[in-house]
């Protein structure tokens, strides 16, 4: 134990996911340590998150507005949406730069043993969305292991009969693989997901 | 370090720091396992598509004190029927979570895994209405609190079964009636069930005494684990 504003600190750093408390008593350490002026900066940037970031009351991502930075971009593609788990996924895909239509965050993925049904995931908005906006096609990117694939597979369900265009990401080999070292189930997908090639 | 082989059939996965999960098994010889499988959360991860829950496995680990460590592992089963119809998930996964709060960390559970995997060989070939209160019932057996069929739970009487009642343990007859009213189909399914003719139940055609079993096996065992089963209760999937 120590004196206590540094336990409280420890303890409030040992909350953080993935920090135990050994790693929490090296934070707090360095942040005795550091300038007062650096360590204020952390304090402000976490107050200011709090403060100034919302969800997007379109596409439930990550907002300092009440749009996001790609809903009130006006050069998007408003006729696709990408629907994936987490406010992360838009960051990946957003690095991909192959994307240029909105998203639509869920918020999760099915998970029956944890309890998250589609009721605890924004699916509801989603079809709102999709009566209202001209949106012709739906892109399903979420995770590609079981609980993201059975979340597809329930929107896919959902979204074909109201005669949207409804398509889930590829699955296959990561680029730079091994076919050696390929599991089954993904080497049998990439088999399946095949495409033509012309020389 | 100490390392073993067993077959397992993932229960369920944990993210666990940056890219490792926390992967949950049911194992024959060493009963429920919980092991870190490293680095599985990135693109290039071998063992990323073969620790997906209901994947039957044969593993190798690392013995730890807490969480054992994944070392290598080989897929038996994919069970890919089940995985890819939206209707087969909800029963896989209710029987996985029953699984999983009944299995014993490090005690040998050989008919725990075989009843187990039989049921989700069965659901990977069709739909059984009745497969899921069986293999809830099956288990309930194992662990020496099966229902009592064959007379009255209360009176003991071989009068006709009416009611199931699971704080009486079993089916009742019509004067120590409790619980749920249920069909003498229902009874007689059950009875199959427990009475080893399994086989029999499992081609019962759906009607009301298939979703009857279901309904009292769910109850059952939610009584017996003093929870209930999050699978079991969620929004039916859009038909």
């Amino acid at each position: 134990m120590f004196a206590g504003p540094i336990q409280e600190l420890v303890d409030e750093l040992g909350r953080l996911p993935g920090v135990g408390p050994k790693s929490a008593q090296r934070i707090a350490f360095h942040l005795l340590e550091v300038s007062k002026e650096e360590a204020l900066r952390l304090a402000a940037s976490i107050a200011e998150v709090k403060d100034r970031i919302r969800l997007c009351e379109r596409c439930f991502n990550v907002a300092e507005s009440e749009l996001c930075a790609v809903c009130s971009d006006t050069r998007r593609d408003l006729s696709i949406v990408c629907v994936v788990e987490d406010p992360r996924d838009v960051v990946a895909v957003e690095r991909t730069r192959e994307f240029h239509g909105l998203y639509h965050v869920l918020g999760g993925a099915l998970n029956p043993i944890d309890g998250i049904g589609p009721e605890q995931l924004r699916v509801r908005d989603l079809l709102v969305r999709l009566s209202d906006d001209g949106i012709v096609e739906v892109i399903l990117c979420t995770n590609p292991n079981l609980e993201g694939e059975a979340t597809a597979m329930y929107l896919a369900r959902l979204l074909s009969p109201l005669g949207i265009r409804v398509t889930r990401i590829a699955s296959g080999l990561p680029v730079g693989g091994d076919l050696e070292y390929a599991d089954e189930l993904t080497l049998g997908r990439a088999l399946v997901g095949r495409r033509e090639m012309s020389g | 370090m100490a390392t073993f082989r067993d077959e397992g059939v993932v229960l369920r996965t944990m993210k666990l720091g940056e890219a490792d999960r926390i992967v949950t098994f049911v194992t024959p010889d060493h009963g429920k396992v919980r092991a870190v499988a490293k680095g599985i959360r990135k693109p290039k991860s071998k063992l990323a598509g073969q620790l997906e829950p209901i994947t039957h496995v044969t593993m190798m680990c690392w013995k730890g004190r807490e969480l054992d460590v994944v070392q290598q592992v080989q897929v038996i089963d994919h069970f890919k029927a089940i995985r890819e119809d939206l209707d087969r998930m909800p029963a896989a996964f209710t029987m996985l979570e029953a699984v999983d709060l009944v299995a014993v960390e490090r005690q040998p559970m050989p008919g725990l895994f075989k009843t187990l995997t039989g049921a989700l060989r069965t659901l990977a070939e069709g739909t059984g209405p009745v497969l899921l209160g069986a293999f809830l019932f099956r288990l309930l057996d194992l662990e020496g609190v099966g229902p009592i069929v064959d007379s009255c739970a209360s009176c003991s009487e071989d009068a006709p079964l009416v009611a199931f009642d699971e704080h009486a343990g079993g089916f009742l007859c019509r004067s120590c009636r409790s619980g749920q009213p249920v069909a003498p189909e229902t009874v007689e399914l059950v009875r199959q069930i427990v009475g080893g003719q399994l086989r029999q139940a499992l081609a019962a055609p759906p009607s009301r005494a298939t979703a009857e079993v279901e309904r009292i096996a769910t109850l059952t065992m939610e009584y017996h684990l003093d929870r209930q089963l999050r699978s079991a209760h969620l929004a039916p999937g859009p038909q």
